[in-house]
C-alpha cells in the first residue's frame, strides 16, 4: 500500500466518520426529546442510531489502520488507544485516542446492556457527550483538509448539527418532565351524551 | 416452555418503540403505555419478541420464561 | 416454661392472665414490660437452630395466620421463604397509610410490647438477627420508648429499631416500606426480584404488618389450637376493624372473623342514621348496599360475592344524605395526588379517572363509558396494586350508586354531607 493511498483512506475515512458519528449522536439526542415529528418512527430511529453506531465503530477500525500503517508518519500502535502517547502531533492524535476509548466503552456496555442493567449502561453512555468533542476536536486538529470548502461545509455542519440537538435537549429538559400527553379523547358535547 | 412479556412499569417512559416493534401483542393505552396481555407469546412470534426486548430504550420490557408446570 | 419445640401447646398455666376468646391484642390496662409479661405470660424463647425455627413457623402455619395489612397472605409461607435465605432482616409494618384506618395506630398505642413481641419471634423464626418497626409518626415515639424499656431489661436476644414513617399512603406498600429505610423514598421498587428474596440491604426482607406481629407473639404463647378457636375454619382468629362513618361511636374493635357486620356496627353504637351503603376494607376496597352487607359475615368468604373483602379491616358507613359518586370522587382525587409518579399508567391514568368522576359527581356533562374504558386500561397496570385498588374502588361505586349515575346526568343529587376522611393536600 503507497503511502498515498494510506494517507488518502485516513482522511477520508476521518471525514466520513466525523458525519457518520454526527449523525448518531444527533439521533441519540433527539431519541430524548418529549415528542416525535408525525410520521416518524421512534423505533426506526433508536434502531437507525445503533446500527449506525455499530457500522461506523467498525468503520473507525479502518480509519486507525490505515493511519498507523501509513509510513509517512510515525503514530505507534499504542498511540490508538493511550492518549499523547503519539510522536507526531501528539495533541491531535490523542484527542483521537481518547474519542477511541471512550467509544469503546460506550460500544462494550451497549452489547452488554442487558446484563449490565440499564443504570450502569446509561452511567457509561454519558461519555458519549465527551467522545464527540473530543472526536471533533481530532478531527479539526489532526484533519489536514480544512482549507477544502467542502470538507470545511461537512465539518462545521455536523457541528453545528450537533450542537442544534443538544440545545433542543436542553431547552425540553428545562421545559420540565411535565409532558402534554396527546390525544386524551375529550368528553362528547352535551348533544352527543352518551346514554347512561 | 412458555415465554410472557412483562413490562417493568416503574422504568417505562412511555416511548412507545414496543407497540411499533410487536403491534400483534402490544398497544398503548390513550397515554401512551404498553397494553401487553399475560398469555404465552406464540412461537412464530418469538424471535419479533426478543427483538422487542433489545429494541426498548429504558430495558423495561421482559420476557419471563416459565416451564408448563409451574404456572 | 414453654418448650421450644412445641411452644404453647397444651401449656396454659392458669395463673397468668391468659385471654380468652376476645378481646385479645388490646388490653385495658397498662403498657408496661411487668404488666405486659403479667397480662400474656413470657415471652417464649425458641431455642437456637433450624429445627426449632422450622417448628414456630409451622405452628404459625397450622393456625392459619394470615396477613393483616390488607392483602391475606399466609404468614406461615412467608416466614418459610425468608427463612430460608441468608442473613434476613425484619420489617414490621406499622405504616397505616391509609386516612381512614385506626387499628394499626392503636394497636401501637395500646399494645406496643405485643407487637414488638411478636417483631422479636419473628426475627428468631427467620433467623433474623433484627427488626426495624417502621410507625407511623403519631405512635412513633410510644413504640419507641417501648423498645428502650426492654433494651434495658435486655429482653431481647434481636436489636429492634423504630423509625418513623414517611406521611404518604403509597408508602405502606411493602416495598415502598423497604425503601424508606433503605434510601428514604417511599415509593415502591420493581418486584422482580421478591422481598423475600432480596430487600433491605440486598438481604431477605419480611415485611409484615403490626396487627399480624401482634397475633404471631400470641400464638407463639397460647398455640394454634388457641388462635383457632375464634373465627372461621378458613378464616382463623381475631382481626382489629376500624368502624366509622355514620355510626354512633366509631372506633376500633377486635372482632372474631366473621361476625356479621350489622353486629360490628352494633358493637360501634349502630348507625347514626339510615344507611345507603358500607365501604369495606378501605380505599382499596369496595363499597357494598348496606342492606345487602349487614347481615353478611366480615370474611373474604362472606363478602366474596358482594365484590368486597375485610381489606384492612374498615367499615365507614354511608349514610343516606351523603352522595356515594361524590365521596368516591374525592378518595379517588385523593389516591391519584398520592400517587408515587413512577408509573404512566397511575401517574396520567388515575388523574384522569379522578377528573372524570368528579364531573359525574358535580353533575356536569360527562362520559361514564370513557370513565369504563379507562378502568379497564390502568387495571393490574403499574409497578404496584396502586391503580388496581382504585380501579376497583370505582368500579364498586359504578355498582352500588350505578342508578343515581341517571340522576346525576339530569343534574341532581341527594347527598350532602362529606364522611368520608381525606386529608387536604399537603406539602409533597
Amino acid at each position: 500500500m503507497s503511502s498515498q493511498v494510506l494517507w488518502f483512506v485516513s482522511r477520508g475515512s476521518g471525514l466520513a466518520l466525523l458525519a457518520g458519528f454526527s449523525a448518531v449522536a444527533v439521533l441519540g439526542v433527539a431519541a430524548r426529546l418529549g415528542s416525535v415529528p408525525r410520521g416518524w418512527s421512534r423505533l426506526g430511529l433508536g434502531e437507525l442510531h445503533r446500527a449506525l453506531a455499530l457500522f461506523c465503530v467498525a468503520f473507525l477500525g479502518l480509519h486507525v489502520l490505515t493511519a498507523v500503517l501509513d509510513p509517512y508518519v510515525t503514530i505507534g500502535w499504542a498511540a490508538t488507544l493511550l492518549p499523547f502517547a503519539s510522536p507526531y502531533r501528539t495533541l491531535a492524535i490523542g484527542l483521537g485516542a481518547v474519542a477511541v476509548d471512550l467509544a469503546g466503552a460506550v460500544l462494550i456496555t451497549s452489547l452488554a446492556r442487558r446484563r449490565l442493567g440499564y443504570r450502569a449502561w446509561r452511567a457509561v453512555h454519558w461519555l458519549a457527550y465527551l467522545a464527540w468533542p473530543a472526536a471533533f476536536w481530532h478531527s479539526v486538529t489532526a484533519g489536514t483538509d480544512l482549507r477544502i470548502w467542502w470538507v470545511a461545509l461537512v465539518v462545521w455542519g455536523c457541528a453545528l448539527a450537533v450542537a442544534t440537538a443538544c440545545l433542543a435537549r436542553l431547552l425540553s429538559w428545562r421545559r420540565g418532565p411535565g409532558r402534554q400527553r396527546p390525544e386524551v379523547p375529550q368528553p362528547p358535547a352535551p348533544r352527543e351524551r352518551a346514554q347512561l | 416452555m412458555s415465554a410472557r412479556l412483562r413490562v417493568d412499569f416503574i422504568a417505562c417512559k412511555g416511548r412507545g418503540l414496543c407497540a411499533e416493534a410487536l403491534p400483534e401483542l402490544i398497544t398503548l393505552d390513550d397515554w401512551g403505555f404498553p397494553i401487553v396481555s399475560g398469555q404465552p407469546v406464540p412461537s412464530r412470534l418469538l424471535p419479533d419478541a426478543r427483538e422487542t426486548v433489545c429494541a426498548c430504550p429504558l430495558l423495561a420490557l421482559r420476557l419471563e420464561y416459565h416451564s408448563q408446570l409451574s404456572q | 416454661m414453654l418448650s421450644a419445640v412445641s411452644p404453647g401447646l397444651g401449656a396454659r398455666p392458669s395463673s397468668v392472665g391468659v385471654p380468652g376468646a376476645l378481646p385479645r391484642l388490646l388490653p385495658g390496662g397498662p403498657a408496661s414490660l411487668k404488666g405486659h409479661l403479667a397480662r400474656y405470660g413470657p415471652l417464649p424463647r425458641p431455642g437456637p437452630g433450624r429445627e426449632n425455627q422450622t417448628a414456630l413457623i409451622a405452628e404459625i402455619d397450622r393456625a392459619g395466620l394470615t396477613g393483616r395489612g390488607g392483602a391475606g397472605f399466609p404468614t406461615g409461607r412467608k416466614l418459610a421463604a425468608v427463612a430460608a435465605g441468608r442473613a434476613p432482616v425484619v420489617i414490621g409494618n406499622g405504616t397505616e397509610g391509609e386516612p381512614a384506618s385506626a387499628k394499626d395506630k392503636v394497636l401501637m398505642a395500646r399494645s406496643p410490647h405485643l407487637v414488638l413481641d411478636g417483631a422479636v419471634l419473628a426475627a428468631q423464626m427467620v433467623g433474623a438477627s433484627r427488626a426495624v418497626i417502621v410507625a407511623h409518626r403519631d405512635v412513633r415515639d410510644i413504640l419507641g420508648q417501648t423498645a428502650a424499656e426492654r433494651r434495658r431489661a435486655r429482653l431481647d436476644r434481636v436489636g429492634v429499631t423504630v423509625r418513623a414513617a414517611a406521611n404518604r399512603f403509597v408508602g405502606g406498600e411493602a416495598s415502598a416500606v423497604v425503601r424508606w429505610v433503605e434510601h428514604g423514598v417511599p415509593a415502591p421498587t420493581a418486584t422482580p426480584p421478591r422481598l423475600s428474596d432480596r430487600g433491605l440491604g440486598g438481604r431477605p426482607t419480611l415485611v409484615q404488618n403490626v396487627e399480624t406481629l401482634a397475633h404471631l407473639a400470641l400464638i407463639a404463647r397460647y398455640g394454634a389450637p388457641w388462635f383457632r378457636s375464634v373465627g372461621t375454619p378458613a378464616e382463623p382468629g381475631s382481626m382489629l376493624v376500624t368502624v366509622l362513618g355514620a355510626v354512633r361511636e366509631p372506633c376500633v374493635l377486635e372482632i372474631a372473623i366473621g361476625t356479621p357486620v350489622g353486629q360490628v356496627l352494633d358493637l360501634a353504637g349502630g348507625p347514626a342514621a339510615p344507611l345507603q351503603a358500607l365501604l369495606l376494607g378501605g380505599y382499596f376496597g369496595a363499597w357494598v348496599d348496606a342492606a345487602q352487607a349487614a347481615g353478611r359475615p366480615f370474611s373474604a368468604a362472606g363478602l366474596a360475592d358482594l365484590g368486597a373483602g375485610t381489606g384492612a379491616g374498615l367499615i365507614a358507613a354511608l349514610p343516606a344524605g351523603a352522595c356515594g359518586l361524590a365521596e368516591t370522587a374525592r378518595v379517588i382525587r385523593y389516591l391519584a395526588a398520592q400517587s408515587a409518579g413512577q408509573c404512566g399508567p397511575c401517574r396520567f391514568g388515575l388523574p384522569a379517572v379522578a377528573s372524570e368522576l368528579e364531573r359525574i359527581a358535580e353533575r356536569r356533562t360527562a362520559d361514564p363509558d370513557l370513565l369504563r374504558r379507562w378502568l379497564g386500561q390502568i387495571d393490574g397496570r403499574g409497578g404496584c396494586a396502586h391503580p388496581s385498588g382504585a380501579v376497583r374502588l370505582v368500579r364498586s361505586a359504578l355498582r352500588v350508586f350505578g342508578a343515581e349515575l341517571s340522576q346525576h346526568a339530569a343534574g341532581s343529587c341527594s347527598g350532602t354531607a362529606r364522611v368520608l376522611p381525606v386529608p387536604p393536600p399537603g406539602p409533597r
